[in-house]
């Protein structure tokens, strides 16, 4: 079943045109990972699911991204980009915590929404933080700064907060490229727990990652999509030559 | 597949070589079911001890192929029609290995054959040409298989029902000889197992052919109808 599709979605940065007419289907809970080379669009594109562009001027979308079941256009002007960002979250290359406790980290987007009860707080974030499997590592030190966690706790942490909020799409944008195997094994391990219950959308440099974690892959050039599959199949027979030559490292 | 060379040059360099490894294996072998099936007509005893010999080197290949194709997962990770090749690749040096099998048992039984005198293996030349059958079934399978050529892989698959029918009728030949004269019975029980080899490397250079398919399509035509992987083939 489809939670969010991208129809015609095309998007420019002045008058660059970075994404050419997409159109993707996002199905619910399962992963589905962009793959592609360097400035294909890939990251422009998930950054179009919670309007960040809307930070910078200049910046246009064309065509939509429809959030289901209630088939709301993410994209459309009326809409403000907060709303947005309420209802899904994101999760960045490198871990970047709020210079907060641990606790607060995690606590930080409820506070927003205006939960006030303690109880409802330290429920919530002992949830999100055994979502992101960091529970049991931080659970006596949950008033220490955050930033005295380890690279790859401190990037579960970031899902943990991401998490917090019960977003209805997570997106992660090369989630594990600052990290070291083992810890990327562990967020690895970790999206795919998250998505019996949580829809991922994922941009990946590594192209092994994406035959792990995914479902679907996409794969992006020059800010169109170029084939979109089950990833099992993209990978052992693509239908594209363009995605062949990048998946067997013959892009030249 | 081909027109666009790899980035890493040592990669494509291991394609390369395991490929050719595979072809310059199906090449011995070649040899190996002609010495063997020359050994069975002629009861050259020689011959048939250089057969049983150079299985070794079967099998060496086998060896060394295999941790090359370990090699090129482990190092490369390989996808798509990488992928494929290698996995194909691991599956074909089996089947070629078996085939090399098939012909050193071609060769013990030429020997023991021949102790019963030269004129049981003279009454049956069909056997040498069941396993000329198989030898150009094994050869057009490394063909297409040289050039990722999945219509000619089709036609192997073609001969095999060729190879089937010649066994049977085989078969039916060595049944009457031994009715004929129960004195036969162990030499024609020899013969029979010749022409079993034989027709397993029909089934052997039908798997490779199949293998050869797997590459180019992408599709697993085992245990599929000729008719449809016809139809698989014609497609694009």
């Amino acid at each position: 079943m489809a939670k969010a599709e991208a129809k015609g979605l095309s998007f420019y940065y002045g008058e660059y045109r970075a994404l050419k007419d997409l159109n993707l289907v996002v199905h619910e809970n399962r992963v589905t990972a962009l793959i592609g080379p360097s400035g294909c669009g890939k990251s422009t594109f998930l950054r179009c699911f919670n309007r960040m562009h809307d930070l910078y001027p200049g910046n246009r979308y064309e065509g939509e991204i429809v959030l289901h079941p209630d088939n709301a256009n993410l994209l459309a002007p009326t809409v403000d980009p907060i709303e947005v960002r309420m209802r899904l979250s994101m999760v960045f290359q490198k871990p970047n915590p709020f210079p907060k406790s641990i606790f607060e980290n995690v606590a930080y987007g409820l506070r927003v929404r205006g939960e006030r009860s303690r109880r409802a707080l330290a429920d919530k974030v002992e949830v999100a933080l055994r979502g992101a499997a960091l529970w049991d590592e931080v659970k006596d030190r949950l008033q220490e700064l955050a930033f005295n966690l380890s690279g790859g706790q401190q990037q579960r942490l970031c899902i943990a907060r991401a998490l917090a909020t019960d977003p209805e799409l997570l997106l992660f944008d090369e989630p594990t490229s600052s990290l070291d195997p083992i810890a990327t094994a562990s967020i690895e391990e970790l999206i795919t727990e998250l998505k019996q219950h949580v829809t991922i959308l994922i941009v990946t440099h590594n192209m092994q990652q994406a035959a792990r974690v995914s479902d679907y892959t996409a794969y992006m050039y020059l800010g169109e999509l170029i084939e979109f599959g089950v990833t099992d199949e993209l990978f052992i027979k693509p239908r594209n030559k363009q995605t062949e030559d990048y998946i067997t490292g013959r892009f030249g | 597949m081909g027109t666009t060379e790899h980035i890493s040059k040592q990669f494509e360099a291991d394609l390369d070589t395991t490929r050719t490894r595979v072809l310059q294996m199906g090449g011995l072998v070649e040899a190996q079911i002609l010495g063997a099936i020359d050994a069975f007509a002629t009861g050259d005893a020689t011959l048939a001890d250089q057969v049983i010999e150079n299985d070794a080197r079967v099998n060496g290949y086998e060896v060394a192929i295999d941790g090359a194709c370990n090699h090129i997962v482990v190092k490369r990770q390989p996808a798509a029609s990488d992928l494929r090749l290698t996995m194909a690749i691991a599956k074909i040096v089996t089947d070629i290995e078996r085939i090399g099998d098939e012909a050193k048992k071609v060769a013990r039984m030429s020997k023991r054959l021949h102790e019963h005198g030269p004129q049981h293996a003279q009454r049956f030349p069909a056997i040498r040409h069941t396993a000329q059958i198989a030898v150009r079934m094994l050869r057009q399978a490394l063909d297409a298989f040289a050039r990722l050529d999945a219509v000619a892989a089709a036609g192997v698959l073609k001969d095999d029902s060729e190879i089937d029918h010649e066994f049977r009728a085989a078969v039916r030949q060595l049944v009457t000889y031994m009715m004929e004269d129960p004195r036969t019975i162990s030499p024609a029980l020899d013969i029979i197992w010749v022409a079993k080899a034989v027709e397993r490397m029909g089934d052997h250079a039908k798997n490779i052919a199949e293998q050869v398919i797997y590459i180019v399509k992408g599709t697993d035509v085992r245990h599929t109808s000729f008719a449809d992987i016809e139809r698989e083939i014609g497609t694009d």
